[in-house]
């Protein structure tokens, strides 16, 4: 329990426990380690008291013998409560409870996709109903088609009310509720359809059985205790969530929430849920190619060794490759002759928000703070789909200036409707400049559609609104307001990132918070750019340069596609003039397929590393299973036998880059041990282990070992709970569910056992120098015959690996180009003309897009490399 | 598409209301007034004109049991099946309207001229049995009374 | 003034069954109470304390003090707007007719009654919430509502007052589910009737957020009569503490089926064999529900208890609305539970476990033993259901109303319940 709040005593069952006053009893009973069944409430979600199963007996005083039936979810933890979870009346209570919600439920817990982690299944162990007295039919539905992600089998419903809650109520999603009413409530959509909300994969977790279950895992089905997993960090956007990885066979099976207080707490988007499945992707690089014929790891490892040493090499090293991975590479070919995996503009702006964070005045609020925060305002950022989990933040972030009024009613913020009742529709400050209406709008105060140089006027404005001292051109009546809200706020918040290539955005945010005193956030543009760019590089274009120079002949490029970096005539030209082309990646793409030498990376979950968040936090992941050989860590491949392990990596990393060295702690190394031993990856129920390989030889093999990490490719090992930083899956005795998560955590919802994984980099560190940025952009003029392309991102289309994933392509936006104008038809195909490129795309009317501007969707091939925003013409077809 | 007529009701009964979608249940009223029940397009377009989304306004809806989701015949018969009535002979009046109409609760005669729903106690107890035909309520029935009642809806 | 009545709610009533218009109703010295309070300088609090002082105790059922309940609403400048007022003119409750008789006949009278109790709670604007199936009703309140417009009893400054209330008349789309006071809030809302948590309550958090009171349509009803002739008067009108008269009604195989505005207190018996002309010939009795569906049964032994609350909750049972519903010999008791419970689980909302499962469940075992399928384990099934829908256990009084006709009827009809079983068919069939 965290030091600030009020703490109560309550008597449980004659014994003493402190709990949070602040807080409800079943909130406490659970947080106590007390086990207490429960449906319809959840930590993210609060209570309701619907599902009635988390009744206790309280009792007015030590003289009460009677007592009365109370939910403990709606019932306050207050000082001196009396209550009694083992009374026999109340245990029996509990057990019809259940025995109701049982009665329609299916017998199909063999097939159902959530038998041996359900949470019904748990509680209904936990209160020993085990006989179904009900002897009548049952109640069936039919099911709908939910789209490639989420599976519906309505007949498991127990009407918790949980997935309505957190889809409309949490999520801020409008496609799903509740239908009918009695013993017959549908959860579902008005007819069959994709789910449209971002985070409809949180259902599959927040549904308390197999009513919504993952449909990717459907398709490679394994149970829980046959997958083996291990603690990892999204690789699809640079938020860094944490996920449990889950695998069988030699396939990822599924991802799950890792819960991090300090990050993503309980819920992931469905990017980054459902976008695992590129390591499966039959587009896998599985085996090292050279000039496009498989050889041996061996051959491979000589071929790229020779290479070395014969040619002139420069190597470009990647955003979305691990720190070792770029070291590694850095450490190969020379720091002199490392060069940065991002374009030019790219590796600016988030090399500025690195200097703005480490030295400017602005703290960086970590995801979870960023719910906190009572006024924000957004330059730039298509919040949802470029930093998804962020959105999720922001959705609640609006309730914290109208939560006030339910504080000053009294009603306890855990009671979840009291309180939306007290405080209706009615959101907090949140302001909007984006170039093109976001899905965040409809929950915005105000929003400001315009070019990027405007959004970033807008912002200087504000700036000078707050502070006279701040620069400002142009008369923006927006300003005055936001600047107010920003003013009135007790944790006003500024997020900015790369997304408009601007620069200037990026220093009006700055000028925004420093002159409001808020906090700043910078998104990143994928999973380790900030690691990447803080290790230090040359320009891309200098690797360019290098080539064109004949400096360099050789070119080794790390889990990069350069088609995605630079414009298509440029990077043909570069592999063109460059002897030797040597890739390391997962997946074949235009790059890797002109490589001379193909070597094949281990992905994040065949392989170790550390990435760094645009929070500026360095967490770990782990590999899950061994990867069919020869693929392995780029490190280990670029390494070249110089280091054995991780943890030898990351000691030569922090000696050259002291500043780096942090980074080591963001996870305990390889030689951490539980009670003396390492922490099993898969459950000790375990079924399939003995048996799968018991036709080749009944003795069981030894499994692997893994030098890298404290982990153990078996079920045996520590039976305890690791650290934060560890956690392969959630398992406690009678809470077999994700529900587990609960016996983790300090107080439930608050910080792990051990504290939250990850380190913070740098923390602002504010420098005596702290003027503001005075290069403002002049007003955007729009051209004759003339577009500014700006992109536009696309949860589903604009990450490069996550469009592998099946069920993410089936979503994924196809190329378009969106303009707001009379001049074209829906539809209709035109050409775009952009930096010496043509493509012919069809048209998308956006009445949002500002005149003048038009959008082409960020990272879709053929668009992506473009280096928007551009100016360029968009040509009607005769 | 709602016509002029039901969206200038739906208007002036939205003026009662703080918030647009509050109105949602008045506007289905409104449309089922004019059209006998609310289509899944009807939805769709009190849906659009409210803001609300379909699925949001169908849950409302499903809710409610004055709002007809199928389609029913020129008039409805709601016969009270609560206490009063049910102990008064509410079966036998059923039972009667059953085999007049050649219909059972909840379906519609095949002339599409009655849609017979059972319907909560209609607050007429001491003179039940009790049913509506439209907006006409009939007490102390019998069979002959129904009959009678009957005829009168063409 | 006209003289002072014994029989203040329906005096005015018309043999006809036609209504009370504007004109009528002020010839009757209708809207005094308004000119009084609006007029005689009258405080919110002292209408409020008016009300508290003639113990006027909520007519919906539950018998809260009205009082009690306005005053609960924040009052002055710094409270919060608007405030709302809404009657509850749901009427579902089984066996109830009383409502109806006061909007259909004499719909004046409670706006009367909404115009004082919005001025006790400053409301700004107020609703009457009125149930989909009583259109005459509708008509006859629309009628009213505009004219007590026209007259300026409600819109700006009534009479020249400071004091301004909106009254608009909004038609359910039907459920029981919202007569209880929070599912009618969300039904308001335009939302699922289901029901909302309390705290916080009504009175602080209310419609759209705001501090609201929802009364009953005879409560408000009593209102006018309490400002005009004081709470001593209406004290007198009751037999016993619980004052003021009181519509009762019977229906079921009596004589004389019907509603009859009697003092409160007065004896089932009375109003059994006086006012209802006592059985049927043919018929006997074995027992009633002595205020709607969700009351006890109870039998000839309570026959001589005082139908008020206090009473009334002594015998285990409740007043209620005050309508009863008799059972004779001729009537299955089991299937008339069947039929009760059918109610209750058709109703439902669907939100609480005990009361959506366990009444599916309840009434499926109740018809499989009027079909002869009875079990013998069925009774302890059907009371230990009725035990989970105990006040606590469910989330709303649904349930819990649900339970008293259960539970009665197998304590006081359990041969007939075992019959059932025994004999593997309806004995009434
Ligand atoms: C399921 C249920 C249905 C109810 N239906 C009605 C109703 O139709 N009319 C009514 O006045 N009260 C009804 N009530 C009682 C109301 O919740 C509330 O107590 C009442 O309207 C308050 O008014 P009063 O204080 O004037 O009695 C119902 C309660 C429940 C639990
Ligand atoms: S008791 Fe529960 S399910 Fe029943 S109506 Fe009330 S809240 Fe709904
Ligand atoms: S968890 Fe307490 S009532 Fe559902």
């Amino acid at each position: 329990m965290s030091m600030e709040v009020t703490v109560a005593t309550v008597h449980v069952d004659g014994k003493s426990y402190q709990m949070n006053a602040e807080e409800n009893l079943l909130h406490g009973c659970l947080s106590a380690g007390l086990n207490l069944p429960y449906f319809c409430w959840h930590p993210a979600l609060g209570s309701v008291g619907a599902c009635r199963q988390c009744a206790v007996k309280q009792f007015k005083d030590e003289q009460d013998t009677h007592g009365k039936i109370v939910m403990a979810c709606m019932t306050p933890a207050a000082e001196g409560t009396r209550i009694a979870i083992h009374d026999p009346e109340t245990v029996a209570f509990r057990a019809a409870i259940i025995e109701g919600l049982m009665l329609n439920h299916p017998h199909d817990c063999p097939v159902c996709d959530e038998g041996g982690e359900c949470h019904l299944q748990d509680m209904t162990v936990m209160t020993g109903h085990d006989y179904r007295r009900y002897e009548f039919d049952k109640r069936t539905f039919r099911n709908q088609n939910l789209g490639p992600l989420v599976n519906h089998e309505m007949n498991r419903c127990i009407q918790c009310y949980r997935c309505v809650r957190y889809y409309r109520e949490y999520a801020g999603g409008r496609d799903l509720n509740a239908f009918a009413l009695r013993n017959t409530v549908f959860f579902g959509r008005e007819a069959d359809g994709v789910l449209e909300n971002e985070f409809s994969g949180n259902l599959v977790e927040i549904c308390p059985t197999g009513v919504f279950t993952d449909k990717t895992l459907k398709r490679h089905y394994t149970r829980k205790w046959d997958q083996q997993f291990a603690p990892s960090i999204c690789v699809h956007c640079g938020l860094g969530c944490n996920t449990d990885v889950g695998e069988h066979s030699g396939t990822v099976r599924r991802i799950l929430n890792r819960y991090n207080h300090d990050v993503n707490g309980y819920f992931l988007c469905d990017r980054g849920r459902f976008g695992y499945e590129f390591v499966n992707s039959d587009h896998r690089i599985r085996e090292p190619l050279f000039k496009g014929k498989v050889v041996s790891a061996d051959t491979a490892s000589r071929q790229l060794r020779d290479t070395l040493t014969f040619g002139k090499a420069i190597g470009i090293g990647s955003p979305r490759a691990s720190l070792e991975s770029n070291f590694a590479l850095r450490t190969l070919v020379g720091p002199e002759r490392f060069y940065s995996g991002v374009a030019d503009s790219e590796a600016k702006l988030v090399a500025l928000a690195i200097d703005m964070l480490r030295h400017g005045p602005m703290r960086t609020p970590t995801l979870h703070e960023v719910e906190a925060c009572d006024a924000v305002f957004v330059l730039g950022e298509d919040v949802t789909n470029v930093a998804p989990r962020m959105a999720l933040a922001l959705r609640q972030s609006v309730r914290q200036q109208p939560i006030e009024i339910a504080k000053a009613l009294k009603i306890p913020l855990w009671m979840d409707h009291g309180v939306r009742d007290a405080i209706q529709d009615k959101k907090g400050p949140l302001y909007l400049a984006t170039p093109y209406a976001t899905r965040l709008d409809e929950i915005a105060t105000a929003t400001f559609h315009a070019a990027p140089d405007e959004i970033a006027r807008l912002g200087f404005a504000v700036a000078h609104a707050l502070d006279p001292q701040a620069p400002s051109r142009g008369d923006f009546p927006l300003a005055g307001e936001i600047a107010r809200a920003l003013t009135h706020a007790r944790k006003p918040l500024v997020i900015a990132g790369p997304s408009c290539n601007s620069e200037a955005i990026m220093q009006a945010a700055a000028n925004v918070a420093m002159a409001a005193g808020a906090q700043l956030m910078f998104t990143a543009p994928e999973c380790n750019a900030v690691g990447a760019i803080l290790m230090g590089s040359n320009p891309l274009s200098a690797a360019f340069q290098a080539v064109a120079d004949g400096e360099a002949d050789t070119l080794i490029i790390l889990e990069n596609d350069l088609y995605r970096r630079a414009p298509r005539a440029d990077v043909d030209a570069l592999l063109h003039a460059t002897a030797h082309v040597i890739v390391l990646d997962h997946l074949v793409n235009p790059t890797s397929e002109q490589a001379e030498l193909v070597l094949p990376s281990g992905t994040f979950a065949e392989s170790d590393g550390t990435y760094i968040s645009c929070e500026g936090r360095a967490q770990r992941f782990f590999q899950v299973f061994v990867p069919p050989i020869p693929i392995q860590a780029s490190w280990r491949w670029l390494g070249q036998g110089a280091w054995e392990r991780l943890d030898e990596v990351l000691t030569a990393m922090a000696t050259a880059l002291p500043h780096l060295a942090p980074a080591r702690d963001a996870a305990p190394p390889a030689t951490f041990r539980m009670t003396g031993a390492k922490v099993p990856r898969s459950p000790h129920r375990s079924s399939g282990r003995t048996a799968v390989l018991a036709n080749i030889n009944v003795s069981e093999p030894k499994p692997p070992d893994d030098p890298d990490s404290p982990l153990a490719f078996s079920m045996e090992g520590a039976s305890t709970h690791p650290p934060g930083a560890l956690i392969p899956f959630v398992w406690s005795p009678g809470w077999n569910s994700i529900q587990a998560t609960n016996t983790y955590q300090q107080e439930i919802g608050g910080p792990l056992h051990g504290g939250d994984p990850g380190v913070r980099m740098f923390e602002s560190a504010p420098s005596n120098d702290q003027s503001y940025f005075s290069s403002i952009p002049s007003a955007f003029e729009q051209r004759e015959g003339e577009w500014l392309l700006v992109p536009m991102y696309y949860i589903f289309g604009s990450d490069e690996l996550s469009l592998s994933a099946p069920g993410i392509a089936e979503l994924a936006t196809t190329p378009h180009v969106a303009v707001n104008a009379d001049d074209f038809t829906e539809g209709e195909e035109v050409d775009v003309h952009c930096g010496g490129s043509t493509f012919r795309v069809p048209v998308c009317i956006r009445p949002d897009l500002p005149r003048g501007v038009a959008g082409l969707p960020a990272g879709v091939p053929p668009i992506a490399g473009l280096g928007l925003p551009a100016w360029g013409m968009i040509v009607r077809i005769p | 598409m709602l016509s002029t007529e039901e969206i200038s009701e739906i208007e002036a009964e939205a003026a009662h209301y703080p918030r647009r979608d509050a109105v949602c249940i008045d506007a289905m009223r409104i449309v089922q007034r004019h059209r006998g029940w609310v289509s899944d397009d009807s939805l769709h377009d009190i849906a659009a004109h409210l803001g609300m989304s379909v699925t949001d306004l169908d849950s409302v809806a499903t809710f409610y049991n004055l709002i007809f989701r199928r389609p029913v015949g020129r008039h409805v018969i709601m016969i009270c099946d609560s206490v009063s009535c049910w102990v008064m002979g509410y079966d036998r009046m059923r039972e009667h309207l059953g085999t007049r109409l050649g219909i059972g609760l909840g379906e519609t005669t095949s002339d599409n001229r009655f849609t017979l729903l059972p319907i909560v106690c209609l607050g007429c107890c001491d003179r039940a049995p009790a049913m509506m035909v439209d907006d006409d309520l009939h007490s102390d029935l019998d069979p002959q009374k129904i009959d009678r009642a009957l005829e009168t809806y063409t | 003034m006209t003289p002072v009545t014994d029989k203040p709610l329906t005096k005015n009533m018309r043999p006809d069954g036609s209504v009370v218009d504007i004109r009528a109703y002020e010839q009757a010295d209708g809207y005094q109470a308004v000119r009084k309070v609006l007029h005689g300088g009258m405080t919110p609090n002292a209408v409020t304390d008016a009300v508290k002082d003639a113990n006027l105790r909520g007519r919906g059922g539950a018998g809260f003090p009205t009082g009690q309940k306005w005053s609960f609403v924040p009052l002055g400048n710094n409270a919060p707007t608007p405030t709302y007022l809404i009657c509850n003119a749901d009427e579902m409750e089984p066996g109830t007719f009383k409502d109806r008789l006061l909007l259909e006949r004499d719909p004046h009278q409670l706006i009367e009654g909404m115009i004082i109790a919005g001025f006790a709670i400053e409301a700004d604007v107020a609703y009457i919430f009125l149930r989909g199936e009583y259109v005459l009703a509708a008509e006859r309140l629309s009628r009213a509502i505009a004219e007590a417009y026209d007259a300026h009893y409600l819109g700006k400054n009534i009479l020249g007052s400071d004091y301004s209330l909106e009254l608009y008349l909004h038609l359910s789309g039907g459920r029981y589910m919202c007569g209880e006071e929070t599912g009618l809030l969300n039904a308001l809302e335009g939302k699922r009737a289901n029901p909302r948590s309390k705290p916080p309550f009504p009175p602080v958090v209310g419609l759209f957020g705001k501090p609201t009171v929802v009364n009953n349509v005879e409560t408000l009803c009593c209102v006018p009569h309490i400002i005009n002739h004081g709470a001593a008067w209406f004290h007198a009108l009751g037999r016993t503490h619980d004052a003021g008269t009181k519509l009762f009604g019977a229906s079921g195989k009596v004589k004389r089926p019907g509603l009859w505005e009697l003092p409160m207190g007065t004896t089932i018996r009375e109003i059994l064999e006086e006012h209802a002309g006592g059985m049927r010939d043919g018929v006997t009795f074995r027992g009633l529900l002595p205020g709607g569906a969700s009351t006890d049964f109870v039998t000839e032994e309570h026959l001589d208890t005082p139908m008020d609350f206090t009473a009334m909750a002594k015998i285990g049972s409740r007043m209620g609305t005050g309508t009863m519903i008799v059972l004779d010999d001729q009537t299955c008791p089991v299937g008339m539970t069947w039929n009760l419970m059918h109610f209750f689980a058709q109703e439902s909302c669907g939100w609480c476990t005990p009361c959506w499962s366990g009444l599916g469940w309840v009434e499926r075992i109740l018809t499989s033993m009027e079909d002869g399928q009875g079990q013998p384990g069925d009774l302890d099934k059907l009371a230990s259901q009725a035990k989970m829908w105990g006040p606590g256990a469910t989330f709303c009084a649904l349930a819990p109303g649900a339970a008293e006709p259960l539970q009665s009827a197998l304590k006081y009809f359990r041969d007939d319940f075992e019959r059932h079983i025994r004999e593997k068919r309806c004995p009434w069939r």
